[in-house]
């Protein structure tokens, strides 16, 4: 009774093609990626052992290992923690749970756009301008951690600010009906309904950390040194900073090394971007409102 | 604990003295004077502080870029040369000079081409992602445009150099891979992840019931996405496009390796050029405090700034445009 016709038929096919043309772009937009991966863990591969993890570079940085350059992202990346995730929260926290809808909101929430949209390299010579140059904190770990502390604040603010908001208004006002302050709820009903989500963030903002070469070339992180930081105010050498010398400033490096130290690189965001989205689903999946 | 204190104080009748009993809000904050109403208030200042310092920062990047390159742009700065001339000789020893058009045509050549890479793919995934691919598949292929998105741009700049370069020398037969393609290729794949996920928002934020009222009249799922999704997403679809390009624009350290770094307008895709970001990045390290090499690299800075500002306040205006239509 119900026939298709030719119009039919016809939607029928050009849906068909529309929906593999698609799917095509998608996968063309994830394959070089895989391809790229692959390469990098073909010609990484054999680099990595316990001695390049564990060795200073020697011989002009064509030989031996990574170990300072290890330390000192840790070092970057746990200093600029420490001033940025206090500070984000705080900030998320007005957001969601004071910030009344006016103007300032608005212009908080579009300087945090801004923030984010900065290119790094201007975050580098904020880094040099203020805390380089102006604080006098010289080129070290403090000034290099505080760039990038202001640089991957909008990744803490927007992470957290979206948990803080998935814990329900109800549990916010039934705690108020018991009299409680507005700190006492965010202390003990908000914030431990929200930890989980706010670790998500973090974690997410390690891998952002971690990964970011130009605001620290220019503010602490050097091309080689021959002992690891022992303070803030040390200078020091960072993984990413390595790739990009051992790749185009060092001449004779042999082929596997940079691959290796991409590999580690990579390896490394992306198993903290797994964790994070990891922890995501399984927060998702055990939620209970 | 506190709870219990809260309580019992809102047992406890208001304190009275008789000399303040007609103002009756004072003696009200009066009887709120304990401490757990300074630790609120306390909170509450440090909270604010954190929420504004978003504007301190943006503000602050704005004025600490200015003060280093203020005298030279105030002093020797022809704003016209600048921008219209292509001699960048910031070394030279009769009379350095530093115009910047030269690095505004690689910027804009590698942004260009890199938007050609990746508007197409970007939006092509966003739409199958979002309209055709259902349950575990989508799921898995946004977690994958997640992990791309993750990938440091320094780890980019080493494929352009290490894998592409051979690559564009081999297959193109051209003398040097390390170009105005190459670059374009890379920074369309960085681009491509975070323009995928925007657009995606953007039509995920399209309302279900505008998709099951065409579908209802009969309208096929392609005819959905083409007449009624993509239209009521335009505004976020453009945003996402613009965000794009400020990212391809601002992006440093793989333009820095995969361009070839010489300036140069270029003629093809062939030619190598120069970033303007890249030019900051490669020469702020060998120049003296306060030179006018240092000056002249501050103002690129602020050039920077407030190219990316503009952007960004476009794409936001953009979207409050659709969340007001």
């Amino acid at each position: 009774m119900f026939q298709a016709t030719k119009r039919d038929v016809r939607n029928k096919n050009v849906e068909f093609l529309w929906r593999l043309l698609f799917l095509t772009m998608t996968v063309l937009l994830v394959l070089p990626v895989l391809i790229i991966l692959a390469t990098l863990i073909v010609k990484g591969g054999p680099a990595i052992s316990l001695g390049f993890l564990f060795l200073e570079p020697t011989n002009g940085m064509t030989e031996g290992g990574i170990f300072p350059a290890l330390v000192g992202t840790l070092w970057l990346v746990a200093v600029a923690l420490l001033i940025s995730v206090p500070l984000g929260v705080a900030a998320a926290l007005y957001l969601s749970e004071y910030a009344p809808d006016n103007w300032l909101t608005r212009v908080i929430n579009l300087a945090i756009i801004n923030l984010a949209g900065v290119p790094s390299i201007v975050h580098a010579l904020f880094g040099v301008g203020a805390f380089v140059l102006f604080f006098g904190f010289g080129t070290s770990i403090l000034a290099a951690s505080l760039t990038l502390a202001v640089m991957t604040l909008p990744v803490v603010i927007v992470t957290t600010r979206e948990s803080l908001l998935a814990v329900p208004r109800a549990f916010r006002e039934a705690c108020w009906s018991m009299g409680a302050t507005r700190w006492q709820t965010i202390r003990r009903v908000v914030l431990p309904n929200a930890v989980s989500g706010i670790l998500t963030g973090v974690i997410l903002e390690v891998s952002r950390t971690a990964g970011e070469t130009a605001p620290i070339m220019l503010t602490g992180a050097v091309f080689f040194l021959p002992f690891l930081p022992q303070g803030i105010f040390d200078q020091t050498m960072a993984l990413s900073l390595h790739l990009f010398v051992i790749s185009t400033q060092v001449p004779n490096v042999p082929e596997h090394l940079p691959y290796g130290v991409a590999l580690v690189l990579i390896a490394m965001v992306l198993m903290l971007n797994a964790a994070s989205i990891g922890f995501r689903v399984y927060l998702r999946g055990r939620k209970k409102w | 604990m506190a709870n219990d204190e809260v309580a019992s104080r809102a047992a406890v009748s208001p304190r009275t003295r008789p000399g303040r009993r007609a103002d009756a809000a004072r003696h009200v904050d009066k009887d709120r004077l304990t401490l757990d109403w300074y630790q609120d208030k306390i909170v509450q200042v440090v909270v604010f502080l954190g929420g504004i310092s978003a504007i301190v920062f943006i503000i602050g990047i704005f004025l600490f870029i200015t003060r280093e390159g203020f005298s030279f742009v105030v002093e020797k700065l022809e704003i016209t040369e600048f921008f219209t001339s292509i001699r960048w000789q910031p070394t030279s020893e009769h009379r350095p000079t530093y115009n910047i058009l030269a690095m505004i045509a690689g910027t804009a050549s590698v942004t260009g081409l890199a938007m050609v890479v990746a508007i197409p793919f970007s939006l092509g995934a966003a739409i199958y992602i979002s309209e055709f691919a259902r349950g575990k598949t989508r799921e898995a292929l946004k977690v994958l445009v997640e992990l791309l998105a993750a990938i440091p741009s320094v780890v980019w700049g080493f494929i352009g150099l290490s894998l592409m370069n051979p690559l564009i020398i081999e297959l193109f037969d051209v003398p040097v891979g390390l170009n105005v393609l190459n670059a374009g290729i890379i920074l369309g794949l960085m681009a491509a992840p975070i323009m995928t996920s925007i657009a995606e928002d953007a039509l995920k934020a399209v309302p279900d019931g505008y998709r099951e009222a065409a579908e209802a009249m009969g309208a096929t799922r392609w005819q959905v996405v083409v007449k009624v999704v993509l239209p009521a997403a335009r505004n976020g679809l453009l945003a996402a496009v613009l965000l794009g390009v400020g990212r391809g624009f601002g992006e440093t350290m793989a333009v820095l390796m995969a361009t070839g770094h010489s300036i140069n307008i270029p003629d093809s895709i062939f030619d190598s050029v120069r970033a303007l970001t890249a030019t900051i990045a490669a020469e702020l390290g060998e120049t003296a405090v306060g030179s006018d090499h240092y000056q002249a690299l501050f103002t690129i800075g602020i050039f920077l700034f407030v190219v990316t500002f503009t952007i960004n306040l476009l794409a936001d205006l953009v979207v409050r445009g659709v969340r007001k239509g």
